[in-house]
């Protein structure tokens, strides 16, 4: 569906050449939700730019539908634009039109004629659940009823791929939920393909099923959101995931547990996926003559399911925490003893 | 009871001359308006990063600005004696005093033009590029409309210091109040002409802002 090849974008600064995308190849598969995350300042916003063509790239490709985005220009940009929509962190809406003209915008640059794009703008401001707002301006709209009229003006035209320019990170945690969730609705009802960019892990977590880390204008990582959040690899990953399973295993947080717990073994279980339904505590109990008190546990749910941490404290002889320990990891569940020091 | 106050005033004389500075500030600001605009967007769009970036043109289009927005209206008139005689063909009366007014008022409202694009986010251009649309329709359906009560009461500001550049023009044989006040009352000492004279310029100057301002108001919905 979206193919990146070598992708670079290099701006003259004046006093230098700035690098925002270093040779970024991706493939974004149709009807998929595929997040780009990264600090501000990785690049994560060009490159969604280069995505429609805003920006041009120094170097490499972007072809959409099997259309090289980057080879066209004049009305062919134009046209290819409407089917690449674009929704913005501050909604840009106009503020001289109402909510019904705004979603119109779109419609009358596609020059859909007046007659048809009334009906269309019925449909889409049922979509985005705004209905009874039609006559209102921005200025009276909160900030998530906002982004749900940009989100209605992104799909006028009826586009294969949509692009959230951090979409969610000038709305409150609830909005941000609600917006989300219209997000992986339109994404299921009208099979889009959604690219999203955020510095917000949670907005990762709850609707991508796919992930991007970006650091330098680089993708440092890349892969299943189930498969990033158990294992991430670079440290900066790791700072994101840890943004929101929050199980503060820093060397200080360790401490104070262990202090907490003097006795025993303090055990981190990280389970994946469809074990997070098993009873496999229950199990362990049953079969092992260990004691277990937990200490700590957390779960995060992503589009792919879920994904949680424990900690535990373990009570008993060296040779049966062992067994225990053996035991789990037969179930497939990552066990760490959280060392003394 | 006026024809004691105003003993001197040649009610038909006054009539007259307000129709023509009413003529001379509508045509001038008409003109002012359309060429401003036309000099504003310009400057605003061949600015660095914008659509239409090219800094030639702009710095062609700045310094035709700032060179007749900075000379001064009643230096201006005489500057342009030549040119309003080849236009016009005469350089009296209210058709002569056109080529001035408008040559001294359209760089003013063209900088005002763009200081209300300027204020325009520009997230929403983005979003209009977003969506596939031409320059064209950027300028008439978002620049435009967006930056509209801007555009009015820049406009507003432009016209009243056109009745005031009318009145100049006036002492240099143009017509209107200006003629009227500085002619028959002034030299004349007739202080009563003048000070009638004054007194409608000031209800014009009211008119202006109110029609102005209910036009703002209605179009304002930030």
């Amino acid at each position: 569906m979206i193919e990146l090849k070598k992708l670079s974008k290099v701006f003259d600064t004046g006093k230098g050449s700035l690098t925002a995308v270093d040779h970024v190849d991706l493939s974004i598969g149709a009807g998929e939700i595929f997040g780009i995350i990264g600090y501000s300042g990785a690049g994560k916003s060009t490159l969604i730019r280069l995505l429609n063509g805003l920006e041009k790239p120094s170097d490499g490709s972007v072809v959409i539908n099997g259309q090289n985005i980057t080879a066209i220009k004049g009305n062919d940009l134009r046209k290819a634009r409407q089917k690449v929509s674009m929704i913005f962190q501050h909604f840009n809406l106009l503020w001289s039109r109402t909510v019904k003209e705004n979603i119109e915008f779109p419609l009358e640059i596609a020059g859909v004629p007046k007659s048809k794009r009334d009906a269309r703008v019925l449909e889409l401001v049922e979509l985005v659940g705004l209905k009874g707002r039609e006559n209102a301006y921005p200025s009276q709209l909160s900030g998530g009823q906002k982004q749900r009229v940009g989100i209605a003006r992104a799909l006028a035209n009826e586009p294969e791929v949509l692009l959230c320019d951090e979409a969610t990170s000038a709305l409150d945690p609830q909005t941000t939920d609600s917006i989300l969730e219209l997000l992986v609705d339109i994404n299921k009802r009208l099979g889009l393909t959604i690219v999203l960019i955020t510095h917000e892990m949670h907005v990762i977590r709850k609707i991508c099923h796919r992930v991007a880390v970006m650091e330098g204008g680089r993708v440092v990582e890349l892969g299943d959101v189930l498969n990033v959040f158990q294992s991430p690899k670079e440290e900066i990953t790791k700072r994101f995931v840890a943004q929101v399973t929050d199980t503060e295993d820093s060397q200080e947080t360790i401490k104070n547990l262990r202090k907490l717990y003097p006795t025993g073994e303090l055990v981190k279980l990280v389970f994946v996926g469809d074990q997070t339904e098993q009873p496999i505590l229950t199990q362990l109990i049953r079969k092992y003559p260990v004691d277990v008190n937990i200490v700590q546990g957390n779960i995060a749910h992503t589009q792919r399911g879920a994904y949680g941490t424990l900690i535990l404290q373990m009570k008993g002889s060296a040779q049966e925490i062992s067994e225990a320990l053996t035991y789990l990891n037969a179930e497939s569940v990552q066990t760490e003893v959280m060392s003394n020091d | 009871m006026i024809e004691s106050l105003f003993p001197n005033v040649d009610w038909e004389n006054m009539w007259e001359a307000t129709l023509e500075t009413l003529y001379m500030t509508a045509m001038s600001t008409f003109f002012t308006f359309v060429i401003g605009l036309v000099l504003g967007i310009v400057l605003f769009l061949t600015a660095p990063k914008q659509l239409w970036a090219n800094s030639i043109v702009n710095w062609l289009t700045g310094a035709f600005v700032n060179i007749f927005r900075s000379i001064p209206f009643i230096i201006l008139i005489i500057l342009l004696i030549p040119f309003t005689k080849f236009l016009i063909g005469t350089i009296r009366g209210p058709n002569a005093a056109l080529p001035a007014l408008i040559i001294g008022a359209a760089p003013f409202y063209a900088r005002m033009v763009l200081i209300a694009l300027k204020e325009i986010d520009k997230g929403v251009i983005e979003a209009a590029r977003s969506m596939g649309a031409t320059t064209w329709t950027i300028i008439r359906k978002v620049l435009l409309p967006e930056s509209k009560p801007a555009l009015l009461s820049g406009i507003t500001v432009t016209a009243i210091a056109l009745v005031g550049y009318t009145a100049m023009g006036g002492v240099i044989g143009a017509g209107g109040r200006g003629t009227l006040a500085f002619l028959d009352g002034f030299q004349r000492s007739r202080d009563d002409v003048t000070g009638m004279a004054t007194m409608l310029v000031v209800v014009i100057v009211y008119a202006i802002q109110l029609i102005v301002d209910w036009m703002a108001m209605r179009s304002a919905k930030r």
